[in-house]
């Protein structure tokens, strides 16, 4: 038997809408299966996973408060692969943004340089810091992939780890709290290095907004700007890119630096807004989640919204099942591999049909 | 006409025949319903637009697909072809339109490869002196394939065929990349394979050819069989009729007309090639002047497409001097900086090039549009103008898509093309520079453009067109100039020069009378 794929003749908006739901079911199948198989029950998984964290206030806060970063991430991502660059590294962009933006918090711990000034204006340099950090550790790939023609897929992952292994050092050297009984961890932020909670008694953060002015702005840049169409053209049709006059370097080291920039404006978002200080590791994978959440999004900006709450959704989920259940945490990692191929594959799917071809070729 | 060949059989049963064959792809149909019948000794002509349906046809004579419906005919008797090889075996032989060549090995190893594993390599060299000796096609078996000409390159792939000793031989649009005298040598090849009684199936546009060549022509149009004619009893005019379905009007050239002054002038351009087997231009000149329409010939892969980058600003040129629009010198200027002089150009490749296949029509606007027309404003793309500038091409230049603002992948070639043209001749550009502007189009929508170019040209613009096909060049011209190896030869008056001419210019050989298409690709 031989599968062939035949391009479909028409491009259906219904069926690439409908694509990214069909992977999620079948995703969620298989999880089912996975935990029968582990022999729990599935239903009683089902409603740990995906019931429960949608029926209780404070676990609808921690969604929108792990969703920010994954949507921030994945809007930047999008710029870079709508452009046909393959940044694969936003964990370490984000930890770089987290670690220069907490850096400055650290700084100022116990109401230093405040001077006359006040602290106001620490939290809005911690945020720049955080793009500038992010931005900046994105430019090595970019500049890697811009004038040696370098991998940006193996540069970007590869500094992943430079990024992990850097802040573990600082925070078990230079950056450790004197008086934290040597543990590996900073001192806590000063309120004014904090992003403040929106209501008392919650989880969610002034930084959550972020995500949906940041969605709002991708939007329009994609759909009506200039420079959308740009990054669009030289991921669709390179040499239709140069014919128009447009220098796809240009366009390459700036979907980097905005991939790069969110990346770490999401990592001192959540140093600020959910930590509250630095630690040896402060992201639960995020930069890796979000490449799922901005291709579940095709990657546009109100699909990777939506996306993104669907993982955070996810992220809370699993967590839960760790506690209830005595499921392993490694699960929920597991089941956003299965999420991201069945997106992939769901994509082949809406683009091509299949044909079973019967009988041995001669 | 039909002549008892030496292959066997009855002279009235076909060799090779379909009946009643149909190939359907999804919804839809590209061959339906079509009976042809190859008779030992003929040159058959299968005669059709791009698009007609041609190729379908071939490949599934050729077992490169099956067909849905009816059956293939061997001798008589029903066969199947699954796969190229049981085509092969039977004896049916195909030249492809692309060469399908190693550049880095020699002739004998290309020709090895194809050959059955009992056969041993030292024995191939020998094989070829001889089919090259029997048929004249001066192959040498120790020449790398990336030193010859385009011409020897296809007497590789005939001489590959030949081996196998086949009955039938088809050949698909073989002229498309030679001069006319290498032409006229595969014409002879041809001619003798005729008179040994195989039969050759000859898909071609060039109806002349047709008529030089071919006892029969079967012509298809929209996958289906609309006649077959002896093509030596009509004219080129009536075969096209035809192969369009209506009568093709005439290109009018806008008659004697005022020349204005220079608006493009190329001197000492040099640019070294891109890539190992790329083409460097050397002192490239040539001066095209308002009002005039300047036509460069030349064998596909002589440099042109690396002369479209450097006057399009896609490639810069190392002095600006070099080149110089409207007394501007713009060497050094981008492709958006001659634009902004007033320049238009349409490169060669529609899809992927010319237009981005996965944008709108209005998007593709957008693409050379961006610097002028109203089409931004502070980096944001004015939509309602560029929509409405997208109407303003469709409707002067007829092209035809279903959707308001359909993608550009939607859109036939022919449509796809007088769109991507009218883009430039709607912004009324002082120099347009074309490369292959009619390249697998229809006739009507080629002699939709040609009219366009030329009204162009007479309202004062200088156009230069870069083309393969001679025909469209003495069509238009006023003066044509041959590349060949990147250089250019002196521009040549279109009247007064003749096809041969232009020919041994195209062949790398100026000045010389001896027409043998030969060894003139000197590296």
């Amino acid at each position: 038997m031989r599968i062939d794929l035949d391009a479909r003749p028409q491009r259906s908006a219904l069926r690439e809408i409908l694509a990214p739901v069909g992977a999620l079911i079948v995703a969620i199948l298989i999880g089912g299966i996975v935990i029968a198989l582990m022999g729990r029950s599935t239903i009683e998984a089902f409603d740990v996973y995906f019931v429960e964290p949608l029926s209780q206030s404070y676990s609808l806060q921690a969604i929108a408060v792990k969703a920010s970063p994954l949507i921030l991430i994945a809007v930047g991502l999008a710029f870079c692969y709508r452009a046909n660059l393959w940044n694969i590294g936003a964990e370490g962009q984000f930890i770089a943004g987290g670690a220069l933006g907490g850096w400055l918090g650290l700084l100022t711990y116990g109401g230093a340089y405040q001077g006359a000034l006040g602290g106001w204006w620490i939290l809005a340099a911690m945020m720049i810091l955080g793009a500038l950090g992010g931005l900046l550790y994105a430019m090595i790939p970019a500049l890697l992939r811009v004038w040696l023609n370098v991998s940006e897929i193996l540069t970007s992952l590869m500094l992943v780890y430079v990024a992990q292994l850097g802040l573990d050092w600082l925070v078990r050297g230079p950056w450790k709290d004197p008086g934290g009984h040597n543990l590996p961890v900073s001192v806590n932020l000063d309120p004014e290095a904090t992003l403040p909670i929106l209501f008392d008694g919650g989880s969610l953060h002034l930084g959550v907004l972020l995500a949906p002015i940041v969605v709002a702005i991708a939007a329009v840049v994609f759909s009506k700007t200039l420079f959308g169409y740009q990054v669009r053209l030289v991921g669709s049709a390179p040499k239709a890119a140069r014919f128009g006059g447009f220098n796809d370097r240009t366009i390459a080291i700036a979907a980097f630096a905005i991939s790069g920039g969110l990346a770490g404006l999401a990592g001192v978002v959540e140093v600020s807004g959910r930590i509250g200080q630095l630690l040896p590791s402060i992201s639960p994978g995020y930069g890796f989640s979000a490449i799922i959440v901005a291709f579940l999004g095709r990657l546009s900006p109100v699909g990777i919204f939506i996306a993104g709450l669907v993982l955070a959704l996810t992220f809370v989920g699993g967590e839960d099942a760790q506690i209830a259940l005595h499921l392993p945490g490694d699960l929920t990692l597991a089941f956003q591999g299965v999420l991201l191929i069945c997106v992939l594959a769901a994509d082949v799917l809406a683009r091509y049909s299949l044909r079973f071809t019967w009988g041995a070729r001669s | 006409m039909e002549q008892t060949g030496a292959g066997g059989g009855q002279p009235e049963t076909p060799l090779l025949a379909v009946r009643g064959i149909t190939k359907r792809f999804g919804a839809f149909t590209a061959n339906d319903n079509i009976t042809l019948g190859l008779t030992p000794g003929e040159v058959h002509a299968l005669l059709g637009e791009n698009g007609a349906g041609k190729s379908t046809l071939v490949k599934m004579l050729y077992g490169l697909l099956a067909p849905t419906e009816g059956e293939i005919l061997w001798q008589g008797a029903p066969i199947k072809l699954p796969n190229p090889n049981a085509a092969r075996a039977l004896g049916i032989g195909m030249v492809f339109q692309h060469f399908s060549l190693f550049d880095n090995l020699t002739v004998a190893e290309n020709i090895a490869l194809v050959m059955p594993p009992s056969e041993r390599l030292q024995d191939v060299p020998g094989k070829i002196e001889g089919i090259s000796r029997a048929y004249g096609m001066g192959l040498e078996p120790n020449r790398p394939v990336w030193s010859l000409s385009a011409g020897e390159r296809q007497r590789i792939e005939i001489a590959r065929c030949l081996l196998q000793d086949p009955k039938v031989l088809i050949l698909d649009e073989p002229t498309s990349v030679l001069t006319p005298q290498e032409a006229e040598k595969l014409f002879e090849t041809l001619d003798r394979l005729k008179a040994e009684g195989r039969a050759l199936l000859y898909i071609s546009h060039h109806l002349e050819e047709v008529k030089r060549l071919c006892d029969r022509a079967t012509i298809l149009r929209l996958g289906k069989l609309v006649g077959t004619c002896d093509p030596r009893a009509e004219t080129p005019r009536s075969l096209a009729a035809l192969m369009v379905g209506s009568q093709i009007m005439e290109v009018r050239a806008a008659g004697a007309h005022a020349l204005g002054k220079d608006r493009l002038v190329v001197s000492h351009l040099d640019a070294p090639s891109p890539s190992l087997h790329g083409v460097s231009l050397k002192r490239v000149s040539l001066a095209v002047k308002g009002g005039e329409v300047l036509g460069i010939a030349g064998v596909a892969g002589n440099g042109q497409s690396e002369l479209f980058a450097n006057l399009s600003g896609e490639s810069l040129a190392a002095r600006p001097e070099s080149i110089v629009i409207d007394g501007a010198p713009v060497g050094a200027l981008g492709i958006s900086e001659r634009r902004a002089l007033n320049a238009g150009f349409v490169p060669e490749e529609r899809n992927g090039h010319a237009a981005a296949p996965d944008f709108t029509l209005s998007e593709n606007i957008v693409l050379t549009g961006h610097g002028s027309d109203g089409l931004t404003r502070l980096g944001f793309i004015n939509g309602v103008a560029a929509k409405d500038q997208s109407q303003k091409v469709i409707a002067a230049f007829d092209v035809r898509k279903s959707g308001a603002d359909p993608l550009a992948r939607t859109l036939s070639g022919g449509n796809l093309q007088k769109f991507v043209v009218g883009r430039e001749i709607l912004r009324e550009p002082a120099l347009l520079v074309i490369n292959q502007p009619t390249w697998g189009v229809d006739a009507l929508a080629a002699a939709t453009i040609r009219q366009a170019l030329l009204d162009l040209c007479a309202r004062g613009a200088a156009v230069l067109i870069i083309s393969q096909d001679l025909d469209e060049l003495f069509e238009i011209s006023d003066r044509i100039a041959v590349i060949h190896t990147g250089e250019l030869s002196e521009a040549l008056p279109a009247r007064g020069t003749t096809r041969e001419e232009i020919g041994l210019l195209m062949a790398g050989m100026p000045g010389q009378t001896n027409a043998s298409g030969e060894g003139g690709h000197a590296h």
